[in-house]
């Protein structure tokens, strides 16, 4: 922690405005408060003691009185972490609600498009043919959004279906890699896969564990230039599953490195390279992996490529 | 010719995949809420049914529900087909007797196609 961030941390105030709550509703500034009677009553209950120690009545009262009001602060920091996490859940329903109404606008356009591009409606010219094939980018572009922005917000609600099972992550891999496969054709690009023999199940929802494999088959056929080469492995470690998927890559700058699993980052050369991609498959990734008691990391060298891993517990039961 | 009925509330969604079922020799009949899908379901018995789960007047479950313990309909495929993907609503679905459920925003219209034809075999 720099200087800079060491400092921030006392701006309680700053962080009750950023919060969108009053000081007395902040829990950061409650807490200080707690502290500061807390401390203030020691001093005041040593001075009082030692004047009054032979009357116990008030030594009752004192004690009393202070309880109270420790109890009613205390009370109200609860309340107040209940008002945030109040609003985290009303902003993850927002964003739930709002990509729920636009996915059926979406589906709308997206079918239309299909049936007009598949000329069974009548033949259409080359030329306006070209502009169809930009409104089908965009509009799947879009719906990956959503996509995402859903997944997001079940995550954060820890209401992404997830039912967890033992499986073999070599299977759920290799029916990502081959709908994967006309994409890395087309794009000139080879995936090769190192898989060791005799794996052990483990335990994990296998849809999400899926859905962070092709994330990351995604990223690794998107940031590789022209031909190219993706190595997919498998192995043992410990008591995990290791699988790591290494590319020959446009990497990521040093200095982006620390932000990759943050939600809606993309890294300057990622962004110069393409425009697609919303920033959150990593942090999607990463928190299902967490979520599955497992690890998550990568390494990268700019112009060289990079290998992402995640490790997941072997099936014990 | 084999007849479809679809209830879905969108209007544009049903009026874009009519079109394709009509070109494929499907007879189409389509509801844009649940009491009248649930009508047509009795008087028409279609061979397959098109379902969504939001619906004005009668949600999809009810219909689903109405067609599975109604002699006439209970055999009749049901495809559910929505947008909501959370795994209760498939798992409700399926336990109540569809045969399929497809959340629209993950296929194309060529699969949907795909499916339905498949179902129909």
């Amino acid at each position: 922690m720099d200087l800079k961030n060491f400092l921030e941390s006392f701006n309680i105030l700053g962080k009750c405005k950023r919060y969108g709550l009053s000081p007395w509703q902040c829990p950061q500034f409650l807490f200080l408060v707690m502290g500061i009677v807390i401390i203030l009553s020691e001093f005041v209950f040593y001075f009082l003691g030692s004047y009054y120690i032979k009357d116990p009545k008030i030594v009752v009262l004192v004690i009393s009185g202070l309880t109270g009001i420790l109890f009613i602060i205390a009370f109200t920091i609860v309340k107040g972490f209940e008002n945030l996490a109040e609003s985290n859940r009303m902003k993850s329903e927002f964003i739930n609600i709002v990509s729920h109404q636009l996915r059926a606008p979406l589906s709308n356009l997206s079918w239309t498009i299909e049936l007009i591009m598949s000329g069974r409606l009548g033949k259409i010219e080359a030329g306006q043919l070209e502009y169809f094939k930009i409104l089908r980018e965009n509009n799947g572009r879009m719906k990956d959004l959503v996509s995402d922005l859903l997944t997001v917000s079940r995550l954060q609600s820890a209401n992404l279906s997830a039912r967890e099972k033992p499986f073999f992550i070599e299977e759920v891999t290799t029916e990502a890699i081959k709908s994967f496969s006309p994409y890395a054709k087309a794009s000139n690009i080879e995936i090769k896969t190192n898989f060791e023999k005799n794996l052990p199940e483990i335990f994990a929802s296998p849809e999400q564990v899926k859905m962070v494999i092709e994330n990351l088959l995604d990223n690794a056929i998107r940031y590789t230039k022209g031909k190219g080469k993706i190595e997919v492995s498998i192995g043992k470690e410990n008591n995990s599953v290791l699988f790591s998927i290494k590319d020959m890559g446009v990497g990521i700058p040093k200095n982006d490195q620390k932000y990759l699993f943050q939600k809606f980052f993309r890294s300057e050369n990622a962004m110069k390279r393409q425009t697609q991609g919303s920033g959150l498959g990593l942090y999607i990734a990463k928190s299902i992996i967490e979520n599955s008691k497992g690890k998550i990391g990568f390494a990268s060298q700019e112009n060289i490529g990079t290998t992402f891993w995640f490790a997941l517990p072997i099936n014990k039961k | 010719m084999k007849k479809i009925l679809f209830i879905e509330d969108e209007e544009a969604l049903q009026k874009t995949l009519s079109e394709v079922l009509t070109q494929e020799d499907f007879k189409v009949i389509s509801s844009l809420d649940g009491e009248t899908g649930l009508e047509l379901a009795k008087k028409e018995k279609p061979d397959l049914v098109l379902l969504d789960l939001i619906l004005p007047k009668m949600n999809g479950f009810d219909v689903l529900a109405s067609l599975k313990s109604c002699e006439e309909t209970k055999e009749i495929p049901v495809v559910v087909m929505t947008n909501l993907e959370n795994l209760e609503n498939v798992e409700r679905a399926i336990e109540a007797g569809a045969t399929t459920y497809l959340c629209k925003a993950q296929y194309s219209l060529t699969e949907i196609l795909e499916k339905i034809k498949r179902i129909l075999e």
